[in-house]
């Protein structure tokens, strides 16, 4: 297995030709590669990306309705909650760590809403409140998993329970729906001047946000290192205890945002909002390409994630189709995402085997052997 | 001198040897001794404030309505063993309950122990199913079981639809399953303990159960000793799902009005938490099904506790959220005491 990956190493195309380590020109550094290689084409993104064109177009065929303004509204609404917590966990997942207490940040987060909206408190002093009641429960995530070592799967199946223990005892079998108008608006309207939900615009803007700090700034490299290699981030001099925790921190207040819009969204505060989001959120998120070991992933594949994922639900519905049983081709895709890349893995290995067996040069740069 | 050294050292070394391997066996059973202690404790005094609690009916009520949980967290704790998690039991016990007992509907006067062997089939063909991608495909099983959750839902609702199962269909013979008591203690409770006592015994007799633990703790290692990993972690996949189809028709028989939701929404993360809470580490190498069980049996004790001591209901989820992390904190904290005493073992064999 070392060895295997050594050679793939030093054949890659990232390897400068005539590197100062190469003892002898090989043929593989002056082979002609096409622009576009079958790397690429074998990049779960791309298949996404046609994936997403298909569920377009089937929407388009089967209904007239599929286009309209109030039906992109209608997509953005069902999904833009899912969307926006989509967004921390897949920086916490590439990070090497899962939260799944993100659907209970959000039931608390209604159920504060609610609890102190109903005790007459100002709109924004509420907004804080539940803000920072997010970003605790996050930092008490983060802190569980990074301060004490334990693993996050169960840390977070465990404040599963508690956060929403919490929207439970704070709210009980109350259910508030008086909100003001203005606020509920979000479920009918969409933002003014476009056909988009209010969250789907949030989410759009978030994502921008994410995709720059994944993908631009030394802080996301630093998040694909702790997930490709923890111990080698922390030897490289990464805080990686600290931006593991700082990101599940963000996770709770994104969360709890999310819970908010759903709370306005439905005009109804009530202790089971969002109850068993958490799996949707972890399903776009590896819909999205993004490896559940962590150190892979990227931000526009989960970004069609959130759009193979909400096509297909918002296409069965116009269809007259049980819309519950949207859960197949999801669960389908959600398959093929771990078999696609691991098929390319297994055409590499043996496309390696066959060029290690037919070079009679010496072993390659990094295998121990010299 | 060399005759009087060699009588010294070996009892030291034996002494040493001893002694850590009297630790990692206190520690091995506190495991499990710590989740009974917490449930003692609870137990104990919830009956002194309330006496009713102790009371036969009630025990009953909380053995039977635990039975189901813990069965299920016994296929799921093979499956953790070996570091792996299954997270479609929730889909193919719904399924699996609504089939069985629609079963009844459709073939007039079919004996009970038929419906649990159909029940028991759906659950392991879906087993299997799981078992064979993870297995063959080398492909994470959270990822594996979390689409084939998805999958199996949308069959279910499919086959479902709106219908529902409702009592009047079953026959008395099935539906009474959960009344029925040996000596006061509900059979099915007898039924599951000796499922449990018999999968304890596989686990720690057994040498193909000794492997899942090798699996468990290090894969690669498992795999150069030439234990058939795959094998093992199909099997453990096929029984999960067995198990999880047999809890279906329990269900069936004990809820008797079956939709397309049995099990409720987080069926499959609460049996992971009972077997987390019982001790069973989350990624894999280390924990026993009676430990799974007992967690089940925790978490539902607090369930009915609040009930009895008039706590409203809704402090329940926040106990046994609270009750897990507890227990994962002591599962650390005797793995790093465990690797110190371990290490200063070593130390002192090589002085």
């Amino acid at each position: 297995m070392k060895a295997d990956r050594g050679v793939t190493r030093a054949d890659g195309p990232s390897v400068p030709p005539g590197g100062a380590a190469s003892r002898d020109a090989r043929p593989a550094l002056t082979r002609w590669r096409p622009p576009i290689t079958a790397g690429h084409l074998l990049r779960w993104e791309t298949g996404l990306l046609i994936v997403v064109i298909a569920i377009g177009i089937l929407g388009v065929s089967t209904s007239s309705l599929f286009l309209t303004s109030n039906n992109m509204f209608n997509l953005g609404l069902q999904s833009g909650e899912i969307a926006m917590m989509a967004l921390p966990m897949t920086l916490i997942i590439i990070s090497g760590e899962i939260d799944l207490s993100v659907a209970s940040v959000m039931g608390m987060a209604s159920a504060l809403l609610g609890y102190l909206f109903a005790r007459g408190w100002p709109m924004l002093a509420i907004f804080v409140v539940i803000l920072l009641a997010g970003a605790a429960a996050g930092a008490i995530n983060g802190l569980l998993v990074t301060r004490l070592g334990l693993p996050s799967l169960a840390v977070t199946i465990g404040t599963l329970g508690l956060y929403r223990g919490v929207a439970d005892i704070v709210l009980g079998p109350n259910t508030i729906s008086n909100f003001p108008a203005n606020y509920t608006s979000i479920g009918i309207s969409p933002v003014a001047g476009t056909d988009i939900s209010f969250s789907a615009a949030v989410f759009i803007v978030l994502a921008v946000m994410f995709g720059v700090v994944l993908h631009f700034t030394p802080v996301g490299r630093s998040i694909f290192a702790m997930g490709a290699s923890p111990e080698a981030a922390t030897f490289a001099g990464i805080r990686v205890k600290r931006v593991k925790t700082l990101l599940f921190i963000v996770s709770g207040v994104v969360c709890s945002l999310a819970g908010v819009l759903m709370t306005f969204r439905l005009s109804t505060a009530v202790n089971t909002n969002g109850l068993g989001l958490e799996l949707d959120v972890v399903a776009v998120v590896l819909l999205g390409g993004v490896s559940i070991f962590g150190g892979k992933g990227t931000i526009v594949g989960v970004v069609l994630g959130v759009l193979a994922f909400a096509g297909i639900q918002n296409a069965l519905l116009l269809t007259n189709f049980n819309q519950e049983a949207a859960s197949i081709p999801v669960g389908g895709l959600l398959l093929l995402s771990v078999f696609v890349p691991s098929m390319a893995l297994l055409i590499g290995r043996v496309r390696d085997r066959i060029t290690t067996r037919g070079r009679a040069g010496p072993p390659a740069i990094g295998t121990g052997h010299g | 001198m060399t005759t009087a050294i060699a009588p010294q050292r070996q009892p030291a070394g034996a002494r040493a040897a001893q002694s850590s391997g009297r630790f990692a066996e206190r520690a091995f059973r506190f495991r499990e001794s710590g989740i009974i202690a917490v449930l003692a404790l609870f137990v104990l005094t919830t009956s002194l404030i309330q006496p009713r609690f102790v009371s036969s009916s009630n025990i009953q009520f909380v053995l039977v309505d635990t039975s189901v949980y813990a069965l299920v967290a016994l296929g799921e704790t093979l499956v953790i063993i070996t570091r792996n998690v299954d997270l479609s039991v929730q889909s193919v016990l719904a399924l699996s309950a609504y089939l069985s007992a629609n079963l009844f509907g459709q073939v007039h006067g079919i004996p009970v122990p038929v419906v649990f062997l159909v029940g028991l089939g759906i659950g392991l063909a879906f087993g299997a199913a799981n078992g064979l991608m993870v297995s063959l495909g080398r492909v994470p099983s959270l990822v594996v079981t979390l689409a084939t959750l998805y999958i199996i839902q949308g069959i279910d609702t499919l086959v479902v639809g709106s219908n529902v199962v409702v009592a009047s269909s079953l026959p008395s013979g099935f539906v009474d399953i959960p009344n029925v008591t040996v000596l006061g203690i509900p059979w099915l409770a007898i039924a599951v303990a000796a499922v449990i006592g018999a999968g304890a015994y596989y686990l720690r007799s057994f040498r193909s159960g000794r492997e899942l633990y090798a699996i468990g703790s290090n894969p690669e290692g498992a795999q150069l000793v030439g234990i058939p990993v795959a094998k093992r972690v199909f099997t453990a996949f096929t029984l999960c799902g067995g198990i999880a189809g047999v809890g279906g028709v329990l269900w069936a028989a004990q809820f008797q009005t079956i939709n397309s939701s049995a099990g409720g929404t987080n069926f499959s993360l609460i049996v992971i938490a009972s077997a987390v809470v019982g001790g069973v580490a989350i990624f894999g190498g280390s924990g026993s099904v009676t430990g799974a069980a007992i967690g089940a049996l925790l978490l539902g004790t607090i369930n009915v506790a609040l009930d009895v001591l008039g706590i409203s209901d809704f402090w329940d989820q926040a106990i046994a959220g609270f009750l897990l992390l507890l227990a994962i904190a002591i599962d650390r904290g005797i793995t790093v005491r465990l690797a110190a005493a371990l290490q200063k073992r070593s130390a002192r064999d090589e002085g």
